[in-house]
């Protein structure tokens, strides 16, 4: 019944895939979480292979779809689509363009790293069985292309990463995965309704009932008012989970008590989730309304940048330092994805991705600091660099990176987001960019706290670091240095779909994207393309 | 050969990687041989370029040569490019040359110190960045440079990081410099803004051509100048220079004299056209801010008795001139100043390092004296030093200072009083120092005796490596000048080079009294040098006259001290407010609406976490349900 399904041409903006990649990359980890569910405890070596195995798989999966990705494409590829629910026009549609392709990548390369990286100490059956079922989650939220698929998926990445915390976590962990969970089950009670609505109020102009994003996205015309309440709804949901200011207090206690590879997953992949929402599902669903909420959301953006930094420097715990100077660079992809400029959105995707590859290293060597000296206070940490110097070096790439010196990956998406955002929210950006200076700041005085100085008694037999914790840091060193100098086969798969976006939100509101800043190049880059591959 | 110009950049960072990889094994002293032929090669390369270059007709002298698409989005197309023209060979030319004899010299200077390869593998990067800073087509690769070399300023600076000073000082020179940097972000979107492009070509020719509105080209101009002020050390952003001298000296003469300090210079002379189509009042604002700061650092100057110290405000003071010299449309004056200031800044503060060197890490002026006679090659080019930037003919530093007045003079007379009197004190306190450390009687006696038990404290000459690049250095600071000498037209040969890249924004003064007088101007500047030297003679060698160092000289105006008291006082409380802020109110705010409704629903009793427990289990139950359900029902 299922293929019988498929939907031959849906439309000319979708590409039908072969072979369904893309439920793979949701069923593979959700059958790996199920079947180390079953395993026995007693070979606990099965269940450490198996979780390896399929995550590497469902890895390489994402990096062969990367390879076969069509680069100048911009509509959704790889699409599959069966009816689920067809009474209530549900169905399975998946699909990847330029805006999701790299966070499913990320999600495809992290969770392997996580689980053959970070050893859990306890309960590793559970342990892995939670991060499988967190693997398909985040691979479904950012594959779904039906508003109730993505509902589910959405929903069920909290349950996981709930028990994550809650169960390898640090002192305070109940508290904060309590937290966690009531917060962003608020905002995604919201969505619910907002989802629900959205698909009734859409059957007027649809003529049959359909959760489907594309369809709803493409015939359904909200009134004005009707269409700004329904994306107040998602933007709630949304809005927590980024965090946007001021509903960010969640961020720093889950990221505290989440063991590290919780930590890593949740600030690589899982906040993206917001990001993403609002590109896919604000922007996408409900254009007039995002560009009405423009200056609202610019604000709260430069508030976040600015305060989310400002808190980081006054941290005294490392972990929460960074969890803070998320709240900033989040910042940044708001102000990028609210200001709708080529530059500023494919910026604000770029920035996603860097984000997670330079703040999950960040969590990781914290990690590594708290597992050597049973502590991540900043003041009982002491001349590091002086006994660990490759351990430091690592660091400061690592940190370099989040500050966002050119040459290395963070400052590409921040710079983009910049030089777009100016063309449409002139002011805000000129404060906005003041935040890179708040970086430097946060960072470099942590820095110096903790690696700098003459090592103290406690810190002066501060193992330096390990192979495998060399050989797991150089894959994101490597990503960053890579992404930072060639950030082209990048942008020239992201830009494509962002483009069409752009287009989009023209043709569904009275906003016009500054000339020049679209589209200017399509014939050139097509001429000198065999250079990105 | 122009097209070879990517070797000039690779070989530094071939360098840096061989020592990332290799540094450990190849050790004292191969590490830093490798890291000086590297970028003693590169030298070798941009001088082939150089004179490629000049074998072309004028309005050939221009060439860009593109590596890769770095960063296309839309309409904004940064390529990773390089820029071959006069300028940027001007630039690359001491560079590598000045760099190579510094490397050279560090070989000496780094002896024995555990992180020997380390150093070298950071110089090399410094070399790297500073190429790709000069050379860039765009300013986003050299914002690629700019920063790089200020990450590299912040490794070097903290280089003897246990040390609580140093690793604040890097810190410091890294903060302020990223003020410096929001500037020069800022002017980038403008520019991209206003032109559509990042290219020095794109935006200076639509400059040229009236395509820049005098409003925006303003707007750049100032922010670019921001972004010089970080980098350069100018009024208000100078503070971290001065604690830059916590680096090893070699680094003081290649980051924080000759090169990197300069990129401010550099970069608003590279955008000249932007700064001429701005309004006049923006290049007033430059010269001003250029002037004043050579005043302020000079009255510091006289006061200091860290021998580094005295050379870091000299370098803010004369950096303060050239910037004069921009405001006042004499780029070439800018230019001709910055090489000149390079040979004899970087030679005085290797001279200085082979005093500390050779006093075995004393830095106190008041401890020294009549060391020319234990160091005489130390103490000759250190003498030839102190005259090339105390302006006495012919040596170097006197064609180009008085290059700087003549149009400073031209331009507003106000500020050429302020030069005037600025060149005054350079002299006095370069005249000063030369005495305390070369002249007089040896301080450092009794210093050796009250550590007698320490062992030999008697100074020594340092070794070959440290002299040879001292005696280049001192070679080219008798004989820069003739780089532009202003005789006869023929003779301003630095002006003819640079022609292509500035002749468009190029003050002219041909016509004014200035220019009719310069032969005064000169004459006049020969009686000021005169005077700041007799002056200092009178009061340090022969003791006439008390010496006049107030204590708030010494303490920089205490401005600095100013600075640290806000940020650390108001700004630390008004962070720690805002983190307080956030977690009692914001939280708070959630965390007590959690409460209430807990309370309100009368749950409080029985709903503890386990309700979230079996609430999350709920969800996730019946999600895999539905799953299950789709799975029957869907895929298989």
């Amino acid at each position: 019944m299922s293929f019988s399904a498929l939907l031959a041409s849906s439309s000319t903006s979708e590409t039908v895939a072969s072979f369904p990649v893309l439920t793979l990359l949701i069923l593979l980890p959700l059958l790996g979480s199920v079947a180390i569910a079953l395993l026995s405890n007693r070979r606990p070596e099965y269940i450490k292979l198996t979780a390896a195995l399929v995550s590497v798989a469902t890895g390489a999966l994402s990096l062969w779809m990367l390879g076969q990705f069509s680069t100048h494409d911009g509509g959704f590829q790889f699409v599959s689509q069966h009816d689920w629910i067809s009474r209530w026009g549900i169905s399975w549609h998946l699909g990847v363009d330029g805006i999701s392709l790299f966070l499913v990548v990320l999600t495809g390369i992290l969770f392997p790293l996580v689980i053959l990286g970070i050893d859990p100490h306890h309960n590793e059956k559970r342990y892995m069985s939670w991060i499988l079922l967190l693997e398909a989650g985040v691979m479904g939220s950012f594959l779904s292309l039906d508003l109730f698929l993505f509902f589910i998926f959405f929903e069920i990445v909290l349950v996981p990463m709930y028990f994550l915390i809650g169960g390898w976590g640090y002192d305070k962990r109940v508290y904060a995965a309590t937290k966690f969970f009531l917060y962003t089950m608020f905002g995604s009670a919201f969505m619910l309704v907002g989802i629900v609505a959205t698909a009734a109020l859409a059957r007027r102009d649809i003529g049959y009932l359909t959760f489907d994003l594309v369809t709803i996205a493409e015939k359904a015309s909200f009134s004005t008012n009707t269409g700004r309440w329904l994306f107040l709804s998602f933007a709630i949901a949304f809005a927590v989970k980024v965090p946007v200011f001021p509903l960010h207090t969640w961020l720093p206690d889950a990221h505290t008590q989440a063991p590290t590879g919780g930590s890593v997953i949740l600030a690589g992949v899982l906040l993206k989730m917001g990001t993403y929402g609002f590109l896919r599902f604000g922007l996408y669903l409900f254009p007039e309304a995002t560009v009405w909420a423009k200056p609202v959301f610019l604000t709260l953006a430069t508030i976040g940048i600015l305060y989310g930094a400002i808190a980081a420097t006054m941290q005294k715990d490392l972990k929460r330092l960074v969890a803070y100077s998320s709240v900033a660079h989040l910042g940044f992809i708001v102000l990028g994805t609210f200001a709708i400029t080529s530059q500023s959105l494919t910026g604000g995707v770029m920035q996603m991705v860097n984000h997670g590859v330079s703040t999950g290293a960040l969590f990781l060597l914290v990690g590594m600091i708290y597992e050597r000296r049973h502590t991540r206070v900043i003041a009982e940490l002491k001349g590091i660099q002086s006994v660990a110097p490759i351990f430091a070096a690592a660091f400061m790439v690592v940190m370099l990176s989040s500050i966002g010196v050119p040459g290395l990956n963070g400052f590409v998406g921040e710079f983009l987001i910049l030089i777009g955002s100016f063309e449409t929210a002139r002011w805000w950006t000129i404060v906005a960019a003041t935040g890179v200076i708040l970086a430097a700041l946060y960072l470099l005085w942590a820095y110096q706290r903790v690696f700098h100085g003459e090592p103290d008694e406690a810190n002066s037999s501060f193992p330096e670091i390990t192979l495998k914790e060399g050989a797991l840091l150089l894959v994101f060193i490597g990503l960053i240095g890579f992404t930072g100098l060639y950030p082209k086969p990048m942008l020239e798969r992201i830009e494509p779909s962002v483009d069409r976006l752009i287009t989009h939100v023209e043709k569904h509101s009275n906003y016009v994207a500054p000339a020049g800043a679209t589209h200017g190049s399509s014939t050139h880059s097509e001429s000198d393309h065999e250079g990105g591959e | 050969m122009l097209d070879l110009i990517w070797l000039v950049p690779a070989l530094p960072l071939t360098g840096f990687l061989l020592i990332v990889l290799f540094g450990r094994k190849l050790g004292e002293p191969y590490a830093g041989v490798l890291a000086t032929l590297m970028t003693a090669s590169s030298f070798v390369v941009v001088a082939l370029t150089y004179f490629e270059l000049l074998s072309l007709p004028t309005e050939e002298r221009h060439r860009v040569v593109t590596l890769f698409s770095w960063v296309p989005v839309g309409s904004l197309e940064i390529d990773m490019a390089w820029l071959v023209d006069p300028l940027s060979i001007t630039m690359a030319l001491f560079i590598t040359g000045i760099g190579s004899l510094i490397h050279l010299y560090a070989i000496g200077y780094m002896h024995g110190d555990p992180k020997f390869p380390k150093f070298f593998m950071y110089l090399n990067l410094f070399v790297f960045s500073m190429l790709m800073l000069v050379l860039g087509e765009n300013l986003l690769v050299t914002f690629l440079g700019w920063e790089g070399v200020g990450a590299c300023s912040y490794f070097l600076i903290s280089f003897w990081h246990t040390r609580d000073s140093a690793a604040t000082a890097g810190k410091k020179a890294f903060v302020t410099n990223r003020v410096g940097d929001w500037g020069m972000m800022v002017a980038m979107f403008m520019a991209f803004s206003a032109v559509g492009t990042l290219s020095y070509e794109g935006i200076n020719h639509a400059a040229e051509n009236g395509g820049l509105a005098s409003v925006t080209a303003t707007g750049i101009a100032l922010m670019l100048f921001v972004g010089a002020c970080g980098k350069s050390a100018q009024l208000p952003l100078y503070l971290w220079l001065p604690d830059a001298m916590e680096g090893p000296t070699p680094v003081s003469a290649l980051i924080h004299a000759a090169t990197m300090v300069t990129s401010g210079v550099f970069l608003l002379t590279r955008m000249a056209p932007v700064l001429h189509a701005s309004y006049p009042w923006a290049g007033d604002v430059i010269a001003t801010v250029g002037a004043l700061t050579a005043l302020f650092a000079a009255t510091i100057a006289v006061a200091q008795t860290d021998i580094k110290k005295v050379l870091a405000y000299s370098t803010v003071s004369q950096l303060g001139f050239m910037f004069l010299a921009i405001g006042s449309g004499a780029y070439v004056a800018a230019i001709f100043h910055m090489v000149t200031h390079a040979f004899f800044k970087a030679l005085l503060f290797l001279g200085s390092g082979s005093v500390i060197h050779g006093m075995h890490h004393e830095q106190d002026m008041r401890r020294m004296g009549a060391l020319r006679k234990v160091m005489p090659i130390t103490g000759f080019t250190f003498i030839i030093g102190w005259l090339a930037i105390a302006g006495v003919p012919p040596f170097a530093g006197f064609w180009s200072k008085d290059e700087i007045l003549l149009y400073a003079f031209a331009n507003n007379r106000a500020l050429y009083v302020i030069g005037v009197v600025t060149a005054l004190l350079t002299a006095y306190y370069m005249t000063r120092q030369v005495i305390m450390v070369f002249y007089g009687e040896a301080r450092w006696h009794d210093h050796s005796e009250e550590h007698g038990a320490h062992g030999d404290h008697t100074p020594h000459e340092s070794p070959w490596t440290m002299l040879t690049p001292l005696v280049v250095l001192a070679g080219l600071s008798v004989v820069g000048g003739v780089m532009q000498l202003p005789f006869s037209k023929e003779t301003h040969w630095l002006e003819h080079w640079l022609e292509p890249v500035v002749h468009h924004a190029e003050a002219d003064i041909h016509k004014t009294w200035a220019y009719e007088n310069k032969w005064l101007l000169l004459g006049l500047a020969v009686i000021i040098a005169s005077a700041g030297i007799a002056a200092s003679i009178a009061v340090y060698a022969k003791g006439k006259f008390k010496a006049i160092e107030p204590q708030i000289l010494a303490d920089a105006w205490r401005y600095d001290s100013a600075v640290s008291a806000v940020v650390g006082g108001p700004g630390y409380k008004a962070f720690d407010a805002v983190a307080a802020f956030d977690a009692t109110v914001v939280d708070g705010a959630v965390v007590g609406v959690g409460q209430q409704v807990r309370t309100a629903s009368g749950l409080l009793s029985r709903v503890q976490s386990g309700f979230v427990r079996s609430y999350a289990l709920i969800i996730g139950i019946g999600v895999v349900l539905m799953l299950a359900w789709f799975l029957v029902r869907g895929v298989l």
